[in-house]
């Protein structure tokens, strides 16, 4: 079974910048989920200022470049799991937060394909 | 939480963490029946004081303490034993604290107890089937239900290969270490024969199957990738992994809407997971850059990935298709691979020049019950315009087909060639 893991963070309040350690904390789990064929695919997603919105409407297109101030809570960074069930999911899950230390994380089951 | 939430979440993590248990324990008592009964044991504990006390911060190393203790118990309480294992209680006793941190990993040198544990799972003394069911409880955490479902098999059946396997494990006096470098191919070669093998049953599943027979394809996945961080030296595991991940990618195109099997050239190619065509590709990848010489696993994942780097089928390259068939029939000779190595060279260099191959495989009769050998000869027939001829061997292909679906498919092209002679002739 798949799941999406996202982590979810408001834009508006400081994010201070993860230290060497919490990088290296982070690597080691990553590189632990990886070979135990957990982590199929991983990947941080960069603040909504380097990105652009994109709307279709009445056949007109509007783009939009970022920040998105309006977004309260954007992702961060995601993981695709592959796991037996629900719960081993939430497992790793948990395992991945304690790296950070604390935070909050959504998986969601990855349909189709 | 509820009750039932917390033991749910306790059982994913002894699933995820058991296979390192038991293989910390099989090293500290040398007895693989013992660690599995004081994992067991250990989980009962857990079970019990988790809840009101939390999840340990690394709960496999809580459960092989716990279990180790156990051990030291049983070994003071039972006089028969304690001789018997006098020695291992007192090792026990003085040995170190247990620790599952990463630095474990390798680092210094030590093995993982898990890569241990594999490779005394897979010994080539036990017979397969029984490698299979044991290679699945140890280390896939399958129960021995889960496992008779999965091979549509009676719960005793598999009880007693399981049990008779861990038997000979301990009157052959199979050491628990990785093999030296002497015996490492042939025991790694028992390794991966079981992991495919475990794959290969779960390929074969139907739509109507228990759910269970499908997910071994994702279990035999998961223990090659696995195998792969564990012993990443080895070209052939990742080449194994690489044919897994890319066989894989295939999963959803290869059921048709009413449940029947649908050929590589008919699949939807748009429905192939290009992420696990990626991770083969990557694996594969890994294994050449370990050896120059690929092995058969190697060989057959590159086969695949030619065909997975073909967004259409006419875009297959199909001269190095033939070229690694070639390879592969040097190293593990079969008429399959002699009948693939036919379809690829008349791909490449026409049907006149596979024609006399498959006529030789004909000759030697082994294939003469397999379909696919007549609907391939039938198939060059008709491009080489002999269409009476292909209608016989489409005829024939049909008598010997193996589902409804393959029947209809050899039916209509027998059809459409008496059809073509008729116009033709």
């Amino acid at each position: 079974m798949r799941f999406l893991g996202y982590t979810l963070a408001d834009e508006s309040l400081p994010m201070p910048e993860p230290s060497p350690a919490l990088y290296e904390e982070m690597g080691k789990f990553v590189e632990e989920a990886t070979k135990a064929g957990v982590i199929v695919a991983t990947g941080g997603i960069a603040p909504t200022a380097m990105g652009a919105k994109i709307t279709l409407k009445d056949g007109q297109f509007t783009v939009v470049d970022g920040p998105f101030a309006e977004a309260k809570e954007v992702v961060g960074g995601w993981a695709l799991l592959e796991c037996r069930d629900k719960d081993e999911a939430i497992e790793w899950t948990k395992r991945f937060v304690s790296v950070l230390g604390e935070g909050e994380v959504r998986i969601r089951p990855v349909t189709g394909g | 939480m509820s009750a039932t939430d917390s033991t749910a979440a306790i059982e994913a993590v002894f699933r995820i963490e058991v296979p390192r248990v038991i293989a910390g324990l099989a090293r500290y008592v040398g007895d693989i029946d013992l660690a599995e009964e004081l994992a067991q044991e250990a989980l009962v504990d857990a079970l019990r004081q988790w809840p009101t006390e939390g999840t340990p911060r690394n709960p496999g190393a809580w459960l092989t303490t716990v279990g180790r203790r156990k051990a030291i118990d049983l070994f003071r309480r039972n006089h028969n034993l304690r001789t018997k294992y006098a020695q291992i209680g007192r090792d026990l006793e003085t040995a170190g604290p247990v620790s599952f941190g990463l630095e474990d990993a390798g680092g210094d040198g030590i093995e993982d107890d898990r890569l241990r544990l594999i490779f005394v799972a897979c010994h080539p003394v036990l017979l397969l089937h029984a490698r299979v069911a044991l290679t699945l409880r140890l280390l896939g955490g399958l129960t021995t239900a889960e496992i008779a479902r999965a091979y549509l098999t009676a719960e005793s059946t598999i009880a007693q290969r399981i049990v008779r396997a861990k038997k000979t494990i301990a009157r052959t006096g199979i050491p628990f270490e990785v093999p030296g470098e002497a015996e490492r191919a042939e025991r790694l070669a028992a390794v991966l024969e079981v992991i495919y093998l475990i794959y290969n049953e779960g390929y074969s599943a139907t739509a109507g199957d228990d759910w269970l027979r499908p997910d071994l394809c994702a279990e035999a996945l998961r223990l090659g990738r696995v195998l792969a961080g564990l012993d990443p030296a080895d070209a052939e595991v990742h080449g194994l992994v690489a044919l897994m991940e890319i066989q894989s990618s295939r999963l959803a195109a290869r059921i048709g809407p009413s449940g029947e099997p649908v050929l590589l050239f008919d699949q939807d190619r748009r429905r192939w997971d290009r992420l696990l065509i990626n991770r083969g590709l990557d694996a594969l990848g890994r294994a050449d850059e370990l050896s120059a010489v690929r092995g058969p696993y190697t060989l057959q994942a590159a086969i695949a990935a030619c065909h997975a780097r073909a967004i259409r089928p006419a875009e297959t390259d199909w001269a190095q298709v033939a070229e690694l068939y070639e390879e592969l029939a040097d190293l593990a000779p079969s008429p399959i691979v002699e009948l693939n190595r036919a379809v690829a060279i008349s791909r490449s260099a026409g049907p006149e020049v596979a024609l006399p191959l498959i006529d030789q495989l004909v000759a030697l009769g082994t294939l003469d019950r397999y379909h696919l050998l007549y609907s391939v000869r039938g198939d060059l027939l008709e491009l080489l315009g002999r269409h009476a001829e292909a209608a016989v061997e489409f005829g024939q292909a049909a008598v010997l087909a193996q589902n409804s679906a393959e029947r209809d498919l050899s039916l209509k092209r027998a059809r459409s060639n008496i059809e073509l002679d008729r116009e033709t002739g």
